[in-house]
């Protein structure tokens, strides 16, 4: 079978400024940084500049019908090797060659207007996606179909439910017909009955022969979908080869990096970004405050946050939110619940800490999210992944724990026989 | 298996497919347009009547300070005309090149999740000016009937001139657009340069005011002959444009586009990563 895609060599390098974390510039910065260039030049004083390597040296090759499970941690640079694939941003060495038509699914609803209708909506979106008015035509009973949102049609889409929108939105992008597919992350939204319809299409996709990359922080999708998986770690390829042993390798660089700080400054977020996580560490902690080697059920999480200020934030509320790896949300520690609002000056840095205590949840990976807002009016910054940790069974519980599905480990009695109580 | 297309991606190649692409893409030139129109008139309740109102009252503050005040108006055909004449063209080039400027903006989500090519964004938002400026045509008939004025032959070269005028606001919108991106703070100079425009071109005047020495050098401006272009294919012999000055305006709508066609193309790879 012939190749799909051949990657040789792909770097991708973002240049940091020294001055500013913001990656554009304002015109009276530069204007400002020509003259002091200008003094630099004058005084022999090279400027410097930080680079940043998202992605260096990656080589690899994908055939025709393969199904990819691409994986690693936050700023391993999944995303970035993405929107390489999809032309959207251009690598800064190396080449990459794409046999067939390649369809890059980013983000749920990508081009949706909330003011229109469902019906314009399916139109617009599939043009964006480069889909023709006849493809459209010829197309447009399946999407609706298949996103069950018949009655809905002429509602603009302002007015949907979460899952009426994301059903819509997957719809158009699972009816492309790419001869690649790329899906990053798209399922960890909708509900588990729409995920599972979803899944059964990209399977249909694959069975036809098509090529597939999906990039998921779920390992139970990666291993169900993939025939392939490839891990990437600090923007290098490490692994490559059969989803099992990729999987655990990836599992053990988490496990490595359970602990420890992770930098948020370069991830995937939303929000209107007046502030933002910079890093969050997260640290294990035995009932009594003492730190441990790693989390395990019923021990404490503390998870240490900081924080930077753009623009005044006055009262908005954090959460901490844990999901299990089907994305099912598990914890939401919320400040809102113990009435302390966070206001931040301009230009202010803050640390702030969650204490997770007696956390019932199994061994296994979890990951973290964080959402920095004003309830109901506004998201400042939100990542949906902004750390994996991983609980691990303490010794006394290893012979239990593993064959009992399930997130969370209730503390229980238990009576073999009760006489004499009445059960009336 | 030859029937596939093959992308080849490398760092700094300009697109081979580029073109191909733009006209691969061209439904949603129409589809971005037809979005952007929709949306306008769904949001505001009396979005039509908006964009009647605006250059209408922008008609009688010129008629009244200039025509009646600064005593402008002169023989021939009414003063209101002549004022309209030039606000017509004049107002969609101030609001397309406004509106393509904030176009990469406002479409944010767009650039960083899907590929197309980026020139289509603000070429559509023009669309959408020019949806205007046929509205705004129907206060022109207006003012036919009320002055009870036909207009002579030179009517029929409208769409030339409208097409000249569309050159221009996507050439300068295209500059604007990948400023704006690169320098966040660009958005303010934007409302400026509208301001410093509308006293550089012959909206409230007619180019024949401007002393014959400047009339070339006042000519540099591309709206002098888009602006002239109206004013005589709207009044007549009249208004007989001065043929060097429109040519070098022409030439400077020709420049004005390719120029911001290759600086558009050259910062277009980087929006992704700046926006």
């Amino acid at each position: 079978m012939s190749e799909a895609i051949t990657a040789h060599n792909v770097s991708k390098c973002f240049m940091l400024g020294t001055r500013s974390p913001e990656k554009y510039h304002a015109l009276r910065d530069v204007l400002a940084q020509g003259l002091r260039g200008l003094a630099r030049a004058v005084v022999g004083q090279p400027q410097q500049r930080q680079q940043f390597w998202a992605l260096r040296d990656i080589d690899f090759q994908i055939k025709e019908g393969e199904r990819i499970g691409l994986i690693g941690r936050n700023g391993a640079g999944k995303s970035t090797l993405l929107k390489i694939l999809g032309r959207i941003t251009e690598p800064t060495g190396g080449t990459i060659r794409i046999r067939g038509r390649l369809a890059s699914l980013l983000e749920v609803g990508t081009g949706f207007h909330p003011e229109l209708t469902g019906r314009e909506n399916v139109w617009l979106s599939g043009a964006i996606y480069g889909l023709s008015r006849r493809e459209i035509l010829r197309k447009f009973d399946d999407i609706v179909a298949f996103a069950e949102v018949e009655q809905f049609l002429e509602v603009p889409v302002k007015r949907y439910s979460s899952g009426m929108y994301v059903r819509l939105a997957f719809s158009v992008a699972a009816h492309l017909d790419p001869d690649i597919l790329i899906i990053d992350e798209v399922l960890a939204v909708g509900d588990i009955q729409f995920q599972k319809k979803c899944l059964a299409k990209m399977e249909d996709i694959a069975g036809e022969g098509r090529t597939l990359i999906l990039v998921s922080h779920n390992m139970s999708t990666i291993l169900s979908m993939s025939t392939r998986c490839i891990l990437l770690d600090g923007g290098a390829l490490v692994a490559s080869g059969r989803p099992q042993e990729v999987v655990r390798a990836y599992q053990d660089t988490v496990q490595d990096q359970s602990l420890g700080r992770t930098d948020l400054t370069r991830v995937e977020r939303y929000g209107n970004g007046w502030a933002r996580f910079t890093g969050i560490q997260t640290q294990a902690l035995a009932a009594d405050g003492q730190a441990l080697e790693f989390p395990s059920t019923g021990g404490d999480l503390g998870f240490t946050i900081t924080l930077h200020a753009s623009q005044p934030v006055k009262e908005a509320t954090v959460a901490l939110i844990i999901y299990d790896e089907m994305g099912g949300r598990l914890i939401d520690a919320n400040s809102l619940i113990k009435g302390k609002g966070l206001s931040l000056e301009t230009e202010e840095t803050r640390t702030i800490r969650f204490r997770l205590r007696n956390v019932r949840l199994k061994p296994d990976l979890y990951t973290a999210a964080l959402w920095l807002g004003v309830q109901n009016l506004a998201d400042i910054d939100g990542i949906r992944y902004a750390t994996t940790f991983r609980v691990e069974a303490r010794r006394e519980d290893i012979l239990y724990t593993s064959p009992f599905p399930g997130v969370y480990m209730c503390e229980f009695d238990y009576d073999p026989d009760v006489r004499g109580v009445s059960t009336q | 298996m030859s029937r596939k297309q093959e992308v080849l991606i490398e760092a700094g190649r300009t697109e081979r497919h580029y073109w191909r692409d733009v006209w691969r893409y061209r439904e949603l030139f129409y589809f971005l347009a037809w979005r952007d129109i929709l949306v306008r008139y769904k949001q505001t309740a009396i979005g039509i009547a908006w964009t009647l109102l605006r250059p209408l009252l922008t008609l009688v503050a010129f008629t009244l300070v200039f025509g009646k005040l600064a005593g402008l108006g002169g023989s021939g055909p009414p003063y209101a005309l002549v004022v309209f004449s030039g606000l017509l063209p004049w107002l969609f080039f101030a609001n397309a090149f406004t509106e393509a400027a904030n176009s990469l903006m406002d479409n944010t989500s767009l650039i960083t999740k899907v590929y197309f090519p980026r020139m289509i964004i603000p070429a559509s938002s023009v669309i959408v000016s020019l949806v205007e400026l046929v509205l705004s045509g129907l206060i022109l008939v207006a003012l036919f009937a009320v002055y009870r004025y036909v207009p002579g032959w030179q009517v029929l070269l409208l769409p030339v001139f409208v097409a000249v005028a569309f050159a221009a606001a996507v050439g300068t919108g295209l500059w604007l657009a990948a400023l704006n991106v690169k320098y966040r703070d660009f958005r303010y100079v934007i409302p400026f340069l509208v301001q410093i425009g509308l006293y550089v071109s012959p909206v409230g005047f007619t180019s024949a005011l401007v002393p014959e020495n400047w009339r070339l050098p006042f000519s540099l401006n591309p709206m002098v002959g888009v602006i002239d272009g109206f004013r005589w294919a709207i009044l007549g012999a009249e208004y007989e444009p001065y043929w060097p000055g429109l040519a070098l305006s022409f030439l400077m709508v020709l420049v004005l586009l390719a120029a911001g066609v290759r600086y558009f193309r050259s910062m277009e790879k980087s929006f992704a990563d700046v926006i």
